[in-house]
């Protein structure tokens, strides 16, 4: 039975906590609309990009001549799996789903035989897969610094991964990030990247001139599809880690509540208990004379 | 007089100018052209270069490097890798950009070392023709 002292303490404890689970979450809040905000601006340029791609790739698929990054290096024996996670914590399971779901997909590669190699951006994720697939690592990006993440970012990680494939140390690279549905749901999601993949039926059906040819352009804007793609995934996982953050820091700041609430009770009780017994000793003090 | 078509200009960061414009001036890989209502369809790669569109508000003019234009009869969409609009580009601003096209140029592989060292002279002529205005 812990004394009232140490209830109290421990009452004032658990407030200070909901004071901090509070700031936080309203921190989160702010940054998720702004978050939130980007992911929505960069979402033009990501939709018509992928339109025309589509409908240029569909032109040269097959044919003999098509780019590397759309027909793939012939092979899948090296995968790359790129997993974009948060810089922080305290994000609910946000960083763990994301990681689970990398672990599980180089799991499935590693026993089918192939070779998984693992580029990390963010730290969280970095720590959580360095116990199985440590020996997998073949880069880091850090992004601790980075205070709005910009699309020289995520060009940054493009080239990375195109010269990697480039160099033929990668046939296939998948990105892992989070896809922003709302506060409550984020859907950790695998995208394969190189070979480019497309939805089929976005094509438009105009006939297009192309200046200059219809390769040349694909050529162009193929190393630039990997950048958006990449950015795209780092601006909806930057919404999903606030939104995670966001009800995470909820839930803890409703459980420190009921925790007091709790704790309030039991300080009452002890409290009401330590008065009656002093009064029966008082009084059978009384009766005895 | 001409009609309008309906001017997009997006980078990946933000939707820069979405209005009416009677003619847009945009700067082809192959050579600047200009698009108005009821061009052919037509999907060209930009070069660094100064983009315009002429709109009935008078004419916006961008700083424009990467990407591509998608022409129709009715609109024009350009998806510009960087765009900044030619009152934000200072001489600071075209300088790093001149930088980084250098760069690139240096860290070129052989083969890509000619396209390389175009998009450093575009940028320059760029520069220059921004600054005398």
């Amino acid at each position: 039975m812990p004394s009232l002292k140490d209830l109290k303490n421990r009452i004032n404890s658990v407030k200070n906590t909901r004071k901090i689970t509070k700031a936080m979450q309203m921190v989160a809040a702010a940054k998720l609309r702004r978050a939130q905000e980007a992911a929505e601006a960069g979402r033009p340029y990501a939709e018509r990009m992928n339109a025309v791609m589509a409908s240029l790739a569909a032109g040269v698929a097959g044919s003999e001549g098509a780019p590397r990054l759309l027909a793939g290096s012939g092979k899948d024996q090296t995968h790359l799996l790129v997993v974009m996670t948060a810089e922080r914590g305290l994000c609910g399971g946000f960083n763990s789903s994301i990681a689970k779901l990398a672990r599980n997909h180089a799991q499935e590669l590693a026993a089918a035989g192939k070779t998984v190699k693992i580029l990390t951006v963010g730290k969280k994720g970095r720590e959580q897969l360095k116990r199985d697939w440590g020996h997998a690592f073949v880069g880091h990006v850090d992004l601790s610094e980075v205070k709005r993440i910009g699309y020289a970012n995520a060009a940054a990680v493009a080239r990375q991964v195109t010269a990697a494939f480039d160099g033929g140390e990668a046939d296939v690279v998948t990105i892992f990030y989070s896809r922003f549905q709302s506060v409550i749901s984020q859907i950790p999601t695998a995208t394969q990247i190189i070979p480019a993949k497309f939805e089929e039926g976005a094509a438009t059906s105009a006939l297009y001139d192309y200046e200059p040819t219809e390769e040349v352009i694909l050529a162009d804007l193929l190393p630039r599809n990997v950048a958006t793609q990449i950015f795209t995934a780092l601006l909806e996982n930057g919404a999903s880690e606030q939104g995670a953050r966001m009800s995470a820091m909820d839930n803890a700041t409703r459980n420190a509540g009921d925790m007091i609430n709790k704790l309030t009770i039991q300080f009452n009780r002890s409290r009401q208990a330590a008065i009656t017994k002093e009064l029966i000793e008082i009084i059978s003090g009384a009766e005895a004379l | 007089m001409a009609g309008n078509l309906q001017f997009d200009l997006v980078s990946p960061e933000r939707k820069l100018a979405s209005v009416p414009a009677t003619e847009v001036q945009i700067p082809g890989a192959e050579g600047d052209m200009t698009a108005m209502e009821g061009h052919s369809p037509t999907i060209t790669t930009l070069r660094p270069g100064v983009l315009r569109a002429v709109t009935a508000a008078g004419v916006q003019s961008f700083v424009v490097t990467g990407g591509f234009a998608d022409i129709s009869p009715a609109s024009v969409t350009v998806l510009a890798e960087r765009a900044i609009p030619v009152a934000e580009a200072t001489p600071a601003v075209l300088d790093e950009l001149l930088a980084e096209a250098r760069a690139e140029a240096a860290a070129a592989l052989p083969a890509d070392k000619a396209q390389a060292e175009k998009t450093v002279n575009d940028v320059a002529a760029l520069r220059e023709a921004v600054l005398k205005h």
